[in-house]
C-alpha cells in the first residue's frame, strides 16, 4: 500500500550527547504541500529537516520520502533527489552561478545541465544572459538566495527542504522572495518543507504549520486553525507574542 | 579524485628515484675500490681545511688521486662519515677524539692520551689514527707581550699570582665546559678582576685594543702570531693535549697502503710555530688554502723539485678585488653551485609536496588522528640541522641523498599543516551545501574541498620553498655542494667576499623560488 504523503516521519528521535532533539515527533507533508517548522533555536526543527535527506539518521523511528523508508537508501542517490536551500544559500563560492545551479542535473548525469540551469534561473526571475557568468561573490544577499532556490530545482526535483531560506535578508527583499516563492511552489505544485522561526512567514508560505518546542510537536495545523485552538499554553503565548493573523 | 591520484602517483615515482639515488650512499663502503681516489675531509675550520688540503697535495704528489670534502658539519658529522666508508681520511684532534667522542676523561700526558684513543677507535670503530703531525693545538691563555714582560708571566702559574688585577675576555663556551675556566680555577686558584664573555671574532682585537688582558684561544690561532701575543705555557698539565693526526677510515690501512705511507710522511714534521704562521696567512692575510698548504710541503722538501700546483679552489694571487668583480671571476663556480642548490630544493620540495599534500587530504578524513600526525610531522622541525644530517650519514653516507632527505623532512610541516587547515576549514556552508545537494565525499574534496583551500596550500608550499632555501646552505656539511660551500669556507677562512658569494645568490635564489611560486598561486587561486 503506497503511502500518500511524499515526505513522513513516524516516532522519530534524536539525541546529541545530552540533549534530546528530536522526541518521537510524527510529521506527514502531503504532495504538493508546503508545512513549516516553527520554533525556537534548539526546538530541533532544522534536525528534523535533515532526517528527510539523511543529513541526519534517527536512532529510533521511521523516516519515508516517497513512501520509501530513507534508511533503506542510499543518502547520496536520495539527496540527489531532493532540492536543498540553506540559509546562507551554501553557493560554492569558486563557480560561476550557472555551474552552481547546474550542480545536481551535473552531479546526475543529465546531459543538458547547462540548459536545466537557465531554465531554473528563469523561474526564479533571474535572466540567464546578465546573472548565469556572475560569481556568487557578484550577487546581492536576495539573488543568492534566487539562485540556491534555482540549484534546488534544477534537476526537475517536485520536493524541496528549505531551511530558514529567507531569515538572512532585509525585509524588503525578504518579502520579494517570499512572494516569488510562493508563485513557484503554486505553479510547480512543489512540496516544500520550510524551517523558519519567523511566525509571519509560516503562515504566509505554508499550508500547514507545525509548532516545535523541545523536540516535540506541540501542534500541526493551517494557520487558522492554530489562531482558534491552539493546543497548548506554549502555542498560544507564541500567536500572542507575534500578532499574526491569518 | 584525479588529481589526488595523480600526485599519489607522482610521490610513489619520486619515492622510487629517491630509493635508487639512495643506493650508492648506502653502499658506499662496498663501493671502496682501490682504484677511486681517496676521499679528503676536513672540519669547516682553517687549520682543518689547510691540513686536509696538504693530505690532499701531498697523495697528488705521490701519484694517488685525491677528492677534496672540505668542510663538513662538524666532529659528529665528520667522524660518522669516516666509520661509514663515505670519506678517508681528515685531520682530527686527539683530545677532541677522547673527549667528543669516546666521552672519556684525558689525561695530562700527550702520548697516553694518543695510545688511549688509538687503542679504542681501533677497536670499537676500525679507525685508525696515524701518527701525529707534530703540533698540538690545546687552549691556549694568551696575554700581550707588553704585560707578559711588565708582570714577568711566563706560565699559568704566574699569571694565578697577578689574576685579581686583570680583566678576561673569554668564549662563552671557554667559560661554560668543565675543562675551561672552571676546572683552570681549581688548577691553579686562578681568578680574575672581571670576565667578559667575548666572541672568538671579536676577542683578538679586544686584547690587542686593551679592553682585556687576557684571552682564551687555540695554541695555532694565526692571530696569536699577528698581534705577536705571548701564550702562557700550562705548567701544571690541565689542558688536555690536543695532538692533531690524520684519522683513516675502517679497513683503509689495508686497502691503501701506498696512501698511508705518503700521509705518514707528515708525521711529526709540522710544529705550533710552524701551523701559527700558515694559519695566519689563511685566516688572517687572506691568502689561498692551496698555495699555503704547497708552499709549507714545498718548505718541508715533500713536493720535490715540481713547483707548487695551485690545487682546487685557488685563486689568483691578486686577488683582492672588489665584491662585484670577485662574483664575476668566480661566476662558472658560482652558477654550478647554484644549479646544484637549486636542484637539491627542487627534488626535495617535490618529494614533500607529494607526500604532504595527499597526506593532509586523508588527514581531514580522519581528524581523530590528525592533530597528532602533524605534531609529530611538526616535532621533526625543531630537530637542528646539523644533528638531523649526522643522524642520517651511517645510513645515507653524505653528499646528496642525506641531504635531499633532510631537506625532504624540513619542507613536510608547512605544507602538511596548511593542506590540512584548509581543507577542514574550506568554506564551511559551501561544503554543508554540497553534501546536502548529493556530493559525495570525495567529490567534495575534489571539486569544492581542494580547490577552496588551494590559496592556502600554496602558502604553505612557498613557505616550505623559502626554509628550503635557506636550509640546503647546511648541506654544505655533509658534501652535497651547492651554495653553503662558500658560506662554510668563508666563514671558516673569515673570508666575507667569500661567503657574501654563497649567501646573496642563496637569497635571489630564496627570492625568486617565492616570486616563481607566487606566479603559480595566481593561477590555481579559484573563482577569479
Amino acid at each position: 500500500m503506497p503511502d500518500p504523503s511524499a515526505l513522513a516521519a513516524r516516532d522519530v528521535s534524536r539525541r546529541y550527547g545530552a540533549v534530546q532533539a528530536l522526541d518521537r515527533v510524527s510529521l506527514e507533508v502531503r504532495r504538493g504541500e508546503c508545512v513549516a517548522l516553527i520554533g525556537e533555536s534548539g526546538s530541533g526543527k532544522t534536525t528534523l529537516l535533515r532526517c528527510f535527506n539523511r543529513l541526519t539518521d534517527p536512532d529510533a523511528g521511521v523516516v519515508l520520502v516517497d513512501g520509501a523508508d530513507v534508511s533503506a537508501l542510499d543518502p547520496v542517490a536520495l539527496r540527489r533527489r531532493i532540492g536543498y536551500v540553506p540559509q546562507d544559500g551554501g553557493l560554492l563560492p569558486h563557480w560561476r552561478v550557472r555551474r552552481n545551479v547546474a550542480l545536481v542535473p551535473w552531479l546526475r548525469g543529465l546531459g543538458d545541465a547547462s540548459a536545466r540551469a537557465d531554465r531554473a534561473l528563469g523561474l526564479v526571475g533571474l535572466e540567464p544572459a546578465a546573472m548565469a557568468d556572475r560569481w556568487p561573490r557578484e550577487l546581492s544577499g536576495g539573488q543568492r538566495q534566487r539562485v540556491a532556490v534555482a540549484r534546488a530545482l534544477a534537476a526537475g526535483t517536485d520536493i524541496i527542504l528549505l531551511d530558514e531560506p529567507f531569515g538572512a535578508l532585509d525585509a524588503i527583499t525578504r518579502a520579494d522572495l517570499q512572494g516569488a516563492f510562493l508563485e513557484l511552489r503554486r505553479a510547480l505544485a512543489l512540496t516544500t518543507l520550510l524551517v523558519t522561526h519567523d511566525l509571519a512567514e509560516a503562515f504566509l508560505l505554508a499550508d500547514r504549520v507545525a509548532v516545535m518546542r523541545q523536540g516535540r510537536v506541540e501542534q500541526v495545523a493551517t494557520p487558522a486553525e492554530l489562531l482558534e485552538t491552539p493546543a497548548t499554553e506554549y502555542v498560544r503565548a507564541l500567536l500572542a507574542r507575534a500578532r499574526v493573523h491569518a | 579524485m584525479k588529481r589526488v591520484r595523480s600526485s599519489t602517483a607522482l610521490m610513489a615515482v619520486l619515492a622510487a628515484a629517491l630509493a635508487l639515488a639512495a643506493r650508492p650512499g648506502i653502499g658506499a663502503l662496498a663501493a671502496q675500490t682501490a682504484g677511486r681516489p681517496v676521499m679528503v675531509a676536513s672540519k669547516p675550520f682553517g687549520e682543518s681545511y689547510l691540513l686536509a688540503e696538504m693530505f690532499a697535495q701531498l697523495l697528488e704528489a705521490r701519484g694517488i688521486p685525491a677528492a677534496r670534502r672540505l668542510g663538513l658539519g662538524a666532529t659528529e658529522i665528520a667522524f660518522a662519515a669516516l666509520r661509514s666508508g663515505a670519506i678517508d681520511v681528515y685531520p682530527e684532534y686527539t683530545g677532541t677524539g677522547l673527549l667528543a667522542i669516546l666521552h672519556q676523561q684525558p689525561s695530562p700526558d700527550p702520548r697516553a692520551v694518543y695510545a688511549q684513543v688509538s687503542r679504542e677507535f681501533r677497536a670499537r670503530f676500525g679507525v685508525r689514527w696515524l701518527p701525529p703531525l707534530g703540533f698540538q693545538n690545546t687552549y691556549a691563555i694568551a696575554v700581550r707581550q707588553g704585560t707578559a714582560d711588565s708582570l714577568r708571566l711566563r706560565s699559568l702559574s704566574d699569571l694565578a699570582r697577578v689574576g685579581p688585577t686583570l680583566r678576561a675576555g673569554l668564549t662563552p663556551d671557554f667559560i661554560g665546559r668543565a675543562d675551561g675556566l672552571p676546572g683552570l680555577g681549581r688548577a691553579y686558584g686562578l681568578r680574575f678582576r672581571d670576565i667578559r664573555a667575548l666572541l672568538p671574532a671579536v676577542k683578538y682585537q679586544a686584547l690587542a685594543a686593551g679592553e682585556v688582558d687576557v684571552i682564551d684561544g687555540y695554541a695555532t690561532d694565526g692571530l696569536i702570531a699577528k698581534y705577536d701575543l705571548v701564550v702562557l705555557a700550562d705548567d701544571r698539565g690541565f689542558f688536555p693535549p690536543y695532538e692533531a693526526a690524520a684519522l683513516v677510515a675502517p679497513g683503509f690501512t689495508e686497502r691503501r697502503p701506498a696512501a698511508v705511507a705518503a700521509l705518514t710522511e707528515l708525521s711529526g714534521r709540522l710544529t705550533e710555530p710552524a701551523m701559527r704562521a700558515l694559519n695566519r696567512r689563511v685566516e688572517v692575510d687572506g691568502e689561498p688554502v692551496a698555495r699555503v698548504a704547497a708552499d709549507a710541503l714545498g718548505e718541508l722538501g715533500l713536493l720535490g723539485v715540481a713547483a707548487a700546483r695551485p690545487g682546487a679552489g685557488a685563486r689568483p694571487a691578486e686577488a683582492r678585488a672588489g665584491l662585484a668583480a670577485y662574483l664575476w671571476g668566480e661566476r662558472r663556480t658560482l652558477l654550478g653551485l647554484t644549479a646544484r642548490h637549486l636542484l637539491l630544493v627542487t627534488v626535495s620540495l617535490a618529494a614533500a609536496i607529494a607526500l604532504a599534500v595527499p597526506l593532509g587530504l586523508a588527514l581531514e578524513r580522519t581528524p581523530r588522528g590528525a592533530e597528532a600526525v602533524i605534531r609529530a610531522v611538526g616535532v621533526l622541525q625543531t630537530v637542528p640541522g646539523i644533528a638531523l644530517l649526522a643522524f642520517m650519514i651511517p645510513v645515507l653516507g653524505i653528499g646528496v641523498v642525506p641531504a635531499l632527505v633532510a631537506l625532504f623532512l624540513y619542507s613536510l610541516y608547512p605544507i602538511l599543516r596548511n593542506t590540512y587547515t584548509g581543507v577542514r576549514d574550506a568554506a564551511p556552508d559551501a561544503v554543508g551545501a554540497a553534501r546536502a545537494l548529493g556530493m559525495t565525499p570525495g567529490q567534495i574534496l575534489r571539486h569544492v574541498r581542494l580547490p577552496l583551500a588551494a590559496p592556502l596550500i600554496m602558502a604553505g608550499i612557498r613557505t616550505a620553498a623559502v626554509i628550503n632555501v635557506g636550509t640546503a646552505t647546511l648541506a654544505a656539511f655533509i658534501g652535497a655542494g651547492g651554495l653553503g660551500d662558500p658560506i662554510a669556507a668563508g666563514l671558516a677562512l673569515s673570508d666575507t667576499r667569500m661567503i657574501l658569494s654563497g649567501a646573496l645568490p642563496a637569497a635571489a635564489l630564496a627570492l625568486g623560488v617565492d616570486a616563481l611560486l607566487g606566479a603559480a598561486e595566481g593561477v590555481v587561486r579559484p573563482g577569479g
